[in-house]
């Protein structure tokens, strides 16, 4: 029926992770392919970049990286940050990226869907929400959270579905960083209101609460960072557990 | 030399990085002559069938393509590309494909819109799948219709609601549903088994 699946997440600015850098020898060089390696090895199913500096230097950088990774890792790859038109989408697929995301950029041009997935397919087309609880629903912001949109943030997942979009990378900001687990209810309120996949992100920080994202959130798959980066988990570990719960992963 | 098939429909950079890993040189084709400068063929595709039918047709691809796999020569179809060898498809009602399979494809009904993501594929013993382990036999999807399972030539079946035909061979034509090119170290063995098919 297919498998879920486990999405290391890679922030990188000027060519390196910029956070959560745990993993001893990786520290020092902070080399995104030191880390893409490494979680291939252990069984990623896909692997996410994004470009936090977003600056014209920084996205050189991380195309040299996209470049350097797909021509030896061969999972999927998604690359964000700064992503605001066609042909910026172009550049980083022709680097070696699979899909891009897009967030701010998707708020401000929703029309920016549409044309991404007529040139390049919805299945290359991932949209990063950023929800905060407002009142009884959520609400989508922008600049990591900072501003608030004043849209529904399921409103817009169904909005997207309909311009083209392949995918939704969901971001918990009230559960970012608190490691309580992921908004369920946000993740299962999402993963009802659209049929295209669903990537829960923002609050882990054990593997019996990535459970609870895909059993009771409902979502497809799991996007880690900081967990992984340090060293707190595998994803082999998470992938056992997985398992060992019923859950078909890949092996 | 591999020719990828360039008709404006798909990631081709995927397709030919894996075969730059694998030491195979490819070229991209975008006119029919340039099939005299390569042994074998792979048709890569994403997107709509109706619309990668039309471009085929439109670049001079088709008729050529066609003679190519008549004639008995290597040839691997990815995903749309291997759908674009059947008649037709339920997603677009007056494309029509290559015909080398008289089968159409039909709409995956799966708890989503479209099957994206790993899954086990079942395959029969045939060389494509040579030193995969059984077991550990994933891959690589993303599309919302495929060859139903009893399609002619089908070697491997996958399942997502629906019983479907993850890979097929007629001739030395195969066709894959999932992508070799980001399956991980499972399709690297795939398309070296492909090589070797025709390479000896």
């Amino acid at each position: 029926m297919g498998c879920v699946r486990v999405i290391p997440c890679l922030d990188v600015n000027n060519g390196c992770v910029v956070k959560g850098v745990g993993f001893q020898n990786l520290e020092e060089k902070g080399d995104p392919l030191l880390f893409a390696r490494s979680y291939e090895e252990q069984g990623a199913d896909e692997l996410v970049f994004l470009d936090v500096g977003a600056t014209v230097e920084s996205r050189k950088m991380t195309l040299k990286l996209l470049e350097e990774i797909s021509s030896e890792i061969f999972i999927p790859l998604t690359a964000g940050g700064g992503i605001s038109s066609e042909e910026d989408m172009r550049s980083v697929l022709r680097a070696g990226a699979d899909k891009v995301s897009l967030c701010s950029a998707a708020l401000r041009d929703p029309e920016l869907i549409r044309r991404g997935a007529r040139a390049f397919g919805s299945q290359c087309i991932v949209i990063s929400i950023d929800a905060r609880k407002a009142g009884e629903r959520w609400h989508a912001c922008t600049h990591g959270g900072k501003q608030d949109t004043g849209i529904d943030a399921i409103d817009w997942g169904k909005r997207c579905r309909e311009l083209g979009a392949g995918e939704i990378l969901l971001n918990s900001i009230d559960r970012d960083g608190t490691q309580t687990g992921y908004d369920l209810e946000l993740t299962r309120a999402m993963s009802q209101a659209v049929d295209i996949p669903v990537i829960a992100s923002g609050g882990v920080g054990t593997v019996e609460q990535l459970l609870e994202g895909l059993q009771q959130g409902q979502a497809d798959a799991v996007l880690l960072a900081s967990l992984l980066h340090e060293g707190r988990l595998t994803v082999k570990e998470i992938k056992d557990y997985f398992r060992e719960k019923g859950v078909d992963v890949r092996c | 030399m591999v020719g990828i098939i360039d008709y404006g429909a798909g990631n081709l950079y995927s397709v030919r990085k894996a075969l730059r890993y694998l030491e195979m040189d490819s070229i991209f084709i975008s006119r029919a002559e340039e099939l005299d400068e390569v042994r074998a063929v792979i048709l890569p595709g994403v997107g709509a069938f109706g619309e990668a039918a039309h471009r085929l047709e439109i670049a001079g691809l088709k008729s050529p393509l066609q003679r190519w796999i008549d004639e008995g020569r290597p040839f691997l179809g990815i995903c749309l590309g291997m759908q674009l060898l059947g008649e037709s498809s339920e997603e677009s009602a007056n494309g029509r494909g290559i015909s080398l399979v008289k089968k159409s494809c039909v709409k995956i009904e799966g708890p989503r819109r479209i099957h994206m993501g790993w899954n086990r594929v079942d395959f029969q013993d045939d060389p494509l799948f040579h030193n995969i382990p059984r077991k550990k036999a994933y891959f690589y999807f993303v599309h919302g219709y495929a060859f139903p399972a009893d399609t002619e030539g089908a070697i491997a079946l996958s399942e997502y609601g629906t019983s479907f035909a993850a890979a097929f061979r007629i001739g030395k034509a195969y066709g894959v549903q999932f992508h070799p090119e980001k399956s991980g170290k499972n399709g690297l063995i795939l398309l070296k088994n492909w090589r070797q098919s025709w390479d000896v």
